[in-house]
């Protein structure tokens, strides 16, 4: 029997409620209304959180990175002393000792990230902290730095988190690095370059992925990329882990690295 | 409701339905802009960060 019928039949039968036939119909049409626009609602926010805002972040957060970087053309280049003899105590031909940028206080932006692997414009600024509110969700950054570890050109470990879904996702692509791949950090003293090494699937937990040699306890003699997000897509399940290997920075008065160029005039 | 609103509108039938779509611009708008963003990050933010 339709639901509807049953209804008037019980408030027919039970008529200290009062109720007409009419209104009954009435009330159960207004019901039915109300929760099919609910559903169309959570149709068109799903829409909006996996879609519509994740592009918007994603374009919003490409201009805003470089933005920043524009900036720091601009402005007198204050690249900090460093040792710019080649073949230094890192061991690697043509790799200079890198300077130190600190980290920015939590949510400054203080670099930013390109990855010709992420995209063909793909530009992304790095702030401290990994406060959701206003890094990770925010359309003017995007990846936050763990500000526990390490700063720019340490030795040790500088690790950073971003989406892989929704808000922009930064490491939407993070599953496709290949060895090799580089990762590029700019700040305004130049560009801090890594090359991709290996993925880890680890649980939340799992803290020893900061650690200044991940998973390890062992005394830091390198300099590691570390980016954390969240797996599988769609889920905070586990987080999946790319580390990266420091191999050279590139001083701004020498001008960008031809991949750097590439993003750079795409954008 | 959906009936009841039909006849509340004042003017004709292409009044109603321009002024129909107006509403629901302005609904969808103060959706995106407010109410989304908040169920986002109040019910579902996604954890990308490793923490003990």
């Amino acid at each position: 029997m339709p639901l509807n019928i049953r209804f008037r039949k019980f408030f027919a039968k039970n008529s200290q409620f009062g109720f007409t036939r009419r209104a009954v119909d009435n009330v159960i049409g207004v019901t039915g209304e109300l929760l099919m626009t609910a559903g169309v609602f959570v149709l068109l926010f799903l829409g909006w959180h996996v879609w519509y805002n994740d592009i918007i972040s994603g374009i919003a957060q490409d201009n805003a990175g470089a933005a920043l970087t524009e900036e720091w053309n601009t402005v007198p280049i204050t690249v900090p002393e460093f040792d710019r003899s080649e073949g230094t105590s890192s061991g690697v031909a043509n790799s200079p000792e890198p300077p130190v940028t600190r980290s920015g206080a939590a949510g400054e932006r203080f670099a930013t990230m390109l990855v010709p692997r992420f995209g063909a414009t793909f530009e992304r600024a790095i702030a401290g902290g990994i406060d959701p509110e206003t890094v990770l969700n925010d359309r003017s950054a995007g990846i936050g730095h763990y500000s526990q570890t390490d700063d720019l050109g340490e030795i040790g470990n500088f690790a950073v988190a971003g989406h892989r879904t929704t808000y922009g996702a930064p490491f939407g692509n993070i599953a496709e690095l290949r060895v090799g791949d580089r990762l590029y950090i700019e700040t305004n003293a130049g560009w801090y370059v890594y090359r991709f090494r290996n993925l880890e699937y680890v649980w939340p937990n799992n803290t020893s992925v900061l650690k200044r040699v991940p998973e390890s306890s062992a005394k830091a003699k390198g300099r590691i990329l570390t980016l954390t997000s969240c797996h599988p897509k769609l889920s905070s399940a586990e987080r999946i882990i790319a580390y990266s290997v420091f191999e050279t920075f590139v001083p701004r008065d020498r001008g960008a690295p031809a991949e750097v160029a590439a993003i750079k005039a795409a954008g | 409701m959906y009936a009841a609103l039909w006849r509340i509108l004042p003017g004709a039938r292409w009044i109603k339905i321009i002024q129909i779509v107006v509403l629901a611009g302005v609904i969808l708008s103060v959706a995106v802009e407010w109410v989304f963003p908040w169920v986002a990050a109040t019910f579902i933010q996604p954890e990308t960060s490793v923490e003990p």
